[in-house]
């Protein structure tokens, strides 16, 4: 059985990162046993309880009414450590409003709601991997973490990938952010390449005339399809 | 060079409203599907003993009674919960069967748990196994615990409740939950 690499020293974060106040009481302090990776982790789930809806990937389409904010398309690609598309994959998004505020009951954020923006979204990656949404782009926000600590603006993401080692649960951040260098969730990961693929490029190619602007985000999710799991017998 | 894998991220304290509206990722187990029903009951706390309420997210993923992980039958395998105040999620499902291991070994009954949350930067991993399980004794992933941690990775009977298992993941201190590097 084919083991999938771990991944390189210093490009995920460690969950003890002190600048982050809400782990001081959550990150374990016993280091995580390595195990070797079985069919309990060389599959996964394909995730699919319900349909995909027509406008699922369009978050400026969920009210008859449009949102409020500036219109972008948010596309790439999910490729493996072999570059090779991951199809037929689910992606899904959530993020604040453009006013910096999550549709959340949790969210004390002064600021304006927006009835005609829920924040959540989910497609299907196609054959080679591509997905795309159109949504608003998310405010920046403040959080109690430190002293005028604000959030840069950022779209959640959450992908499964061909495994459980592949599961992934991570942000996208825009270009040019003064408070990309700020933020201590970000910083969490040592290596500065790795934290820099988290920021998605402003392209013009993806970018639709007289509608919204668009910015790339490539994802690499964890395995080699060059793994035995073609057709999983048991 | 071969793409390196995108960094985790927190999954933060507001992903309630996308990810986890949907209750019947609770529900694992319907009418009909052959196996051993069981409620799987997990809770969750922080270093100081709290619960880690609302803010945290369980996901399962398991074989079925038989010990496939079906992406053919009727059983789906993958469950996804919110925590409660409590700190608590249940779910729905069955014990499931014997997997292939490593080496042709088969291991003990297992369901295997991502635990994402507020202040977690990177999911953990750990799994379930059954407190009695005579087959956990050959288990080769229990082996590679430390034997003084392996019963935090044992759910415990409800007593006087059949069927109910309860799992109790404690992040941080006495009796931290073993989480693997997978």
């Amino acid at each position: 059985m084919t083991e999938y690499p771990r991944p390189p020293a210093g490009s995920q974060p460690d969950n003890d990162h002190e600048p982050y106040r809400s782990t001081h009481r959550r990150a374990p302090r016993q280091p995580a046993i390595r195990i070797p990776h079985t069919l309990s982790e060389l599959t996964g789930p394909i995730y699919g309880h319900n349909p995909i809806g027509e406008t699922d990937n369009d978050l400026t389409r969920h009210f008859p009414e449009p949102p409020q904010g500036e219109r972008i398309v948010v596309a790439g690609r999910v490729v493996d450590e072999d570059g090779r598309g991951v199809p037929n994959t689910m992606v899904e998004i959530w993020q604040a409003n453009a006013a910096g505020r999550y549709r959340h009951s949790g969210d004390n954020h002064p600021a304006p709601l927006d009835p005609n923006f829920f924040g959540a979204g989910r497609v299907v990656t196609d054959a080679e991997g591509h997905y795309r949404f159109l949504t608003i782009k998310p405010g920046a926000y403040p959080w109690r973490n430190h002293h005028n600590a604000w959030r840069p603006a950022h779209i959640h993401f959450s992908l499964f990938g061909s495994g459980l080692v592949s599961r992934l649960v991570t942000q996208m951040y825009f270009p040019n952010d003064p408070l990309i260098p700020l933020d201590p969730i970000v910083n969490s990961i040592p290596d500065a390449g790795a934290r820099e693929r988290l920021v998605s490029s402003f392209d013009i190619s993806l970018t639709e005339p007289e509608w919204a602007l668009g910015y790339r985000f490539e994802i690499v999710l964890r395995g080699r399809r060059a793994t035995p799991f073609e057709e999983p017998t048991r | 060079m071969s793409p390196i894998p995108s960094a985790s991220q927190t999954v933060g304290p507001f992903f309630n409203f996308a990810l986890t509206t949907n209750v019947d990722l609770g529900i694992l187990a319907r009418e009909g599907v052959p196996g051993e029903r069981i409620r799987l009951e997990f809770r969750v706390t922080d270093g100081d003993g709290a619960p880690v309420p609302g803010d945290c997210m369980i996901e399962i993923w398991q074989a079925d009674s038989a010990g496939r992980y079906a992406h053919t039958t009727e059983f789906g395998g993958f469950g996804r919960l919110e925590t409660d105040h409590n700190g608590c999620c249940t779910f729905e499902t069955l014990k499931p069967g014997r997997v292939a291991g490593l080496d042709g070994s088969l291991q003990a009954p297992h369901i295997n748990v991502m635990v994402f949350a507020r202040g977690l930067l990177r999911h953990l991993h750990t799994r379930v196994y059954f407190a009695g399980e005579p087959a956990n004794a050959e288990d080769a992933v229990l082996a590679l615990v430390p034997e003084e941690r392996r019963a935090t990775l044992l759910a415990q009977p409800g007593e006087g409740e059949p069927g109910t298992w309860r799992f109790h993941i404690r992040l941080q201190g006495d009796g931290e939950t073993v989480f693997f590097d997978v």
